[in-house]
């Protein structure tokens, strides 16, 4: 066996906890738990090179270590950032982290586009719950918001420049998953764009991680685009055999419908489990799932509104005290309802679905 | 029996007087108070032909909205559907195509809509919850009607008239709103 991890200690909003040698202070802080976790919006732990790039994670370190109790002169990156034996920080009981939070997500919101009502990602975007918490009231900035030509990333992936925060995490998904990366970060400064040199399409068998990684909307299914928001869909945990991943995947079906499929996340919103593209893309029937039950969604996410977990459905007693007989339906729904219609299959169509889906199928039945 | 508080109060019934035993003087007291309520002011209106005004918070109606140019507001993002305590409200979405723009006002909009009034209590949570000012409650009650079919409002019923191709009907629709909205 290998000799023993030395263990130190280290204090976040006076809770200690033994961590060990080389860990980082955002990671000692997950191991408590709770409160006292910075937010991380471009840190990943299954991404190597990850972090310090949004700085949403900054914590004051109140005292540097034991030998050198002097604090840290400035507030530093959590996820960077690796413990002392002795080292005391500073989260949520500092006034001066919240401060710079409240200016860091100020200064990620300058150019965000606020489209969260035609997002896909809304409901699940870690920048919403950022600016949920830690944001303003309205914005200061007075300048128009800079805006990209659009590229196109091929047929199954959606980018939306303007709401990038440029984490580089689909970039560090793409070196480390795939054989070849072909997207990139152009240009430099304010003009810093996620895009493919030249127009090429995001193809590799593994690139659909990158909607999965990516914090906020700006990477999107394509095959989910528009088609159902994320908070109306019920996720259930489902998993298939699969030759390239380990195929354990969450499906967010309406009704017997699979919308969309995405890796199963755990708390902080990371990856599990990688999957392959053709899990992601292209098995969008549930008789290709064996689906194992309801996934945990917290309950102050509203895609807990739906309250699948735990449910239990009451039995139908009609047909039992009326000896067989089925309950009259006095009105069919989709006999006066257009919503939902069942000729349509949404998770059939690969885009978006448009006026030509509503009109054909109305003419054709 | 024992009474249960000490507030029992013992009634003593004496038999009527002569002028009770006639009953017409009551009976003519009776008559004078209900001929006197003839020249009152009278609570009741004539309904279809006279109408009361509406408070200026009443909650009737929805009405989906258009924009200066007749494109529609509504985006489909579902707030309205999540606000729901009725779950009333469903809708679909979709992409606006290339030929599309002047139709509706964002990259994705609502390409069915439907509130069911059987469900619907009116209470404007759908209003507040909108972040796009695309619906709105009215000064107008839901009309009576015989089935039950006829309680689903799709789009046809729900979209504001066009402010450029139906000036009259869209001012219609609109003006009680401006006007409630200045107060």
């Amino acid at each position: 066996m290998a000799e023993e991890v030395k263990k130190i200690k280290v204090t976040i909003d006076n809770i200690s906890i033994d961590v060990p040698m080389g860990t980082t202070i955002l990671q000692a802080a997950r191991m408590i738990g709770g409160d006292v976790v910075p937010p991380a919006m471009c840190y990943y732990t299954k991404l190597e090179g990850s972090g310090g790039k949004c700085r949403t994670c900054l914590v004051e370190v109140s005292k540097g270590s034991e030998a050198d109790p002097r604090p840290m002169p400035k507030l530093v990156a959590s996820c960077r950032t690796g413990v002392m034996d002795g080292m005391e920080v500073k989260n949520m009981t500092s006034p001066k982290v919240e401060d710079a939070r409240n200016g860091v997500v100020e200064f990620l919101l300058l150019n965000h586009p606020l489209d969260c009502p035609i997002c896909d990602q809304a409901g699940e975007c870690h920048l919403q719950d950022l600016g949920y918490e830690h944001g303003k009231q309205g914005t200061r900035y007075e300048f128009k918001r800079r805006t990209f030509d659009k590229h196109d990333l091929g047929p199954y992936i959606q980018l939306h420049m303007t709401r990038c925060i440029l984490c580089y995490r689909c970039v560090f998904t793409a070196d480390q998953l795939t054989n070849k990366r072909v997207h990139g970060i152009l240009s430099r400064g304010d003009h810093s764009e996620i895009a493919t040199h030249i127009e090429k399409a995001l193809d590799n068998d593994f690139i659909g991680n990158v909607i999965d990684v990516c914090p906020v909307g700006a990477l999107t299914d394509k095959t989910f685009r528009f088609k159902n928001r994320v908070w109306f869909t019920k996720p259930v945990n489902a998993h298939r055999e699969c030759k390239c991943c380990s195929g354990k995947v969450t499906l967010w079906q309406r009704g017997e419908e699979v919308l969309r499929v995405t890796a199963r996340k755990d708390q902080w919103g990371e990856v599990e489990d990688w999957i392959c593209n053709e899990c992601r893309f292209k098995k969008k029937q549930s008789a290709d799932w064996t689906i194992e039950g309801p996934t945990h969604v917290s309950r102050h996410s509203v895609i807990s509104q739906g309250h699948y977990e735990g449910m239990k459905k009451p039995t139908e007693t009609f047909s039992a005290v009326h000896e067989g007989r089925k309950p009259k339906l006095l009105m069919d729904i989709h006999s006066v309802s257009e919503v939902n219609d069942p000729s349509i299959d949404l998770s059939a169509i690969d885009g978006p679905a448009t006026s030509a889906t509503y009109n054909h199928s109305t003419k054709k039945s | 029996m024992a009474s249960l508080t000490n507030r029992v109060k013992v009634l003593e019934q004496q038999p009527l007087s002569f002028m009770e035993r006639l009953y017409l003087p009551a009976i003519f007291k009776g008559m004078a108070i209900t001929f006197s309520h003839i020249f009152k002011k009278k609570a009741t209106i004539r309904y279809p032909e006279e109408k009361r005004p509406f408070s200026p918070v009443f909650r009737g109606l929805q009405v989906l909205n258009r924009d200066e140019e007749g494109r529609e507001n509504c985006t489909a993002c579902g707030l309205c559907a999540v606000a729901c305590p009725a779950e009333a409200i469903t809708m679909e979405g979709a992409e606006r195509q290339k030929n599309e723009e002047h139709l509706y006002r964002e990259e994705k909009y609502a390409a069915k809509y439907e509130i069911n009034m059987l469900r619907c209590i009116f209470c404007g949570l759908c209003e507040e919850a909108c972040p796009k000012d695309a619906i709105y409650l009215s000064e107008t009650f839901a009309p009576s009607n015989f089935t039950r079919k006829s309680f689903i409002y799709s789009k046809d019923e729900l979209l504001i008239p066009h402010p450029i191709n139906d000036k009259e009907g869209y001012d219609a629709a609109r003006v009680s709103r401006v006007e409630k909205l200045k107060k």
